[in-house]
C-alpha cells in the first residue's frame, strides 16, 4: 500500500498528464468517428456571445458590400417573380409551403482546418434545428450541426464528414459532395457514373434525395474531372460559387416535411429487420 | 509578490485567449496559415512554479480556445503535451545553468530562448497538426503544415515577446 501512495506522489505529474490526455484524445477521437461533440462547440452561450460582439464591430467595415449583395439578389428574385405571373405573396398558402426559410448571420468562419465549422447568430429560440440546411444567396454552405438557445454551429461543405447529395444540373445523374480539404474553393463530386456526358463548366446543382436541400440550389461548375481508380465512376472537381473565406448573410432552410419522411425511413427500415 | 505574478497570469491567460480567437485564428495567411501564439504563455510562465497546477492550466489554456474554434481537443492535447514536456525541453536547451538559484529566462541569451520557443512550437504543432488530419497518408500535408504555420507562429511570437517582455531591472 505504501509503495503504491509513493508510486502515485512520485509520478503524480506524469499521471496527471495521461489523465488529461486520455480526456482530451477520448473528444478528439470520439468525433473522428462521429458527430461534432455536444459540448465542445462554440454555440455555447460564453463563446457565442464573445464571438458575436466582435462580430458586431467587424461588420460595419464590410456593410456597403452586404447591402450590394443583397440589393443584386432582390433583383434577381423579382425578375422571376414578376416573370412568372405572381405579383403577390397570397398564392402560398401554409399548407402549400414544403419549406420555410430562416436568416441568419454568420459570427464565426473557418475554411482552412480539414474539420470547418461556421457559428450562425440563430438558435432554439428562432426554432432552428439540427440538421437544417444552411444556404446564402449563391449556393451552398452547410447543415446545421448543434444548436443553443441564441447560436448555432453549421458543418460547412469543406468538412471532411460532409456528404451532400448533388446531381448535375438539367440531368438526374446525381453523387455525393464531399470534400478532399485541399483547397477550400473546390469540393469533389464522386459517383457519378462514367456513361455520362460531362463537359468542363457544367452546372451542379443539389439533388432531390436530400431531405435537407430544396432540390436545384446552386454548388458550383464542373472544374475538371477523372475516372476514379476503378475506372466506373467519374471523380469531379467542382469550382465553389460561394467564396468561403467571406460569407456574413445566410437563409436556413427547414424542410417540413422532413420529419415525415424521416419516420417512414426508419419504418420501413425496422420493417426489413 | 505572489499575488502580482498570480494576477500577472490571469490577465496573460484572458488576453492570449482572446487574441488568438478573435485575431489570429481568422488571419488564413494563403488560406490556410493560422499561428498559434498563446504558446507564448507557456514560454513565460514561471519556471519555479508547482509543475501540477501548470499542466492543469495549460490543459485549460487549449480547451478554452477549442470552444471558440470548433477544434474538438486539439488544442488542449497539443499544449498539454508542450506543458508536461517543458522541463526536459529546458534542461536541453539551458544545460546546468537551470539548476541555480537566481535562473532567469531573460538572463540566457537570445539564441537559446529562441532555441527553448522553437521546440515548444515544433512539438505542438506535430501534435496539433498530426492529430487534426489523423492520417499517415497524409504526411506530407502535415509537415507542410507544421513547417508554415510553424515559422509564422515564431515569428510572431518572437514579435509579441519583445513588445511585451518584463523589461530587466
Amino acid at each position: 500500500m505504501q509503495q503504491i501512495i509513493n508510486f502515485i506522489i512520485r509520478y503524480k505529474n506524469f499521471l496527471l498528464y495521461i489523465f488529461l490526455m486520455i480526456i482530451s484524445m477520448t473528444f478528439t477521437i470520439q468525433s473522428h468517428s462521429y458527430h461534432q461533440s455536444r459540448f465542445f462547440n462554440s454555440s455555447n452561450w460564453l463563446t457565442g456571445n464573445i464571438l458575436e460582439t466582435s462580430n458586431n464591430v467587424s461588420t460595419y467595415f464590410g456593410l456597403d458590400a452586404e447591402n450590394q449583395k443583397l440589393l443584386n439578389e432582390n433583383k434577381r428574385l423579382r425578375d422571376l417573380l414578376f416573370n412568372m405571373g405572381e405579383t403577390d405573396t397570397t398564392a402560398l398558402d401554409s399548407i402549400q409551403r414544403r419549406y420555410t426559410i430562416a436568416t441568419g448571420r454568420v459570427i464565426k468562419n473557418s475554411f482552412a482546418q480539414p474539420r470547418n465549422y461556421l457559428t450562425i447568430d440563430k438558435g432554439e429560440k428562432d426554432s432552428i434545428k439540427g440538421d437544417m440546411g444552411v444556404i446564402t444567396s449563391k449556393g451552398i454552405l452547410g447543415i446545421i450541426e448543434n444548436t443553443s438557445n441564441h447560436f448555432a454551429t453549421v458543418q460547412s461543405i469543406l468538412n471532411e464528414r460532409s456528404n451532400i447529395n448533388a446531381k448535375i444540373k438539367n440531368t438526374d445523374h446525381f453523387g455525393s459532395l464531399v470534400w478532399d480539404m485541399k483547397r477550400y474553393d473546390v469540393v469533389q463530386l464522386i459517383d457519378i457514373p462514367r456513361l455520362v456526358k460531362l463537359t468542363v463548366g457544367d452546372t451542379i446543382v443539389t439533388g432531390g434525395m436530400s431531405s435537407i436541400f430544396p432540390e436545384g440550389i446552386p454548388v458550383g461548375t464542373i472544374r475538371k474531372f477523372d475516372l476514379n481508380s476503378s475506372n466506373s465512376f467519374y471523380s469531379i472537381d467542382v469550382a465553389l460559387f460561394n467564396d468561403m473565406t467571406n460569407i456574413k448573410n445566410v437563409y436556413i432552410v427547414n424542410n417540413e416535411l422532413r420529419e415525415e419522411i424521416k419516420e417512414l425511413e426508419n419504418q420501413t427500415r425496422t420493417d426489413d429487420q | 509578490m505572489i499575488s502580482n505574478s498570480y494576477f500577472l497570469n490571469v490577465v496573460r491567460f484572458i488576453l492570449l485567449v482572446l487574441v488568438q480567437v478573435l485575431v489570429f485564428n481568422r488571419l488564413n495567411f494563403f488560406g490556410f496559415i493560422n499561428p498559434m501564439v498563446y504558446i507564448l504563455f507557456l514560454y513565460w510562465y514561471p519556471i519555479k512554479e508547482n509543475r501540477g497546477a501548470f499542466i492543469g492550466l495549460a490543459f485549460l489554456l487549449g480547451i478554452s480556445i477549442d470552444f471558440f474554434s470548433d477544434s474538438m481537443a486539439l488544442n488542449a492535447a497539443s499544449t498539454l503535451t508542450i506543458a508536461y514536456m517543458r522541463p526536459a525541453i529546458m534542461r536541453l536547451v539551458f544545460g546546468v545553468n537551470l539548476e541555480f538559484q537566481s535562473f532567469k529566462i531573460s538572463n540566457t541569451t537570445r539564441i537559446q530562448q529562441i532555441t527553448f520557443l522553437t521546440l515548444l512550437i515544433i512539438v505542438h504543432h506535430l501534435v496539433f497538426f498530426t492529430l487534426e488530419i489523423f492520417s499517415l497518408e497524409n504526411f506530407l500535408l502535415i509537415l507542410k503544415k507544421v513547417s508554415a504555420t510553424g515559422a509564422v507562429t515564431l515569428l510572431l511570437c518572437l514579435l509579441f515577446g519583445s513588445l511585451f517582455s518584463i523589461r530587466k531591472e
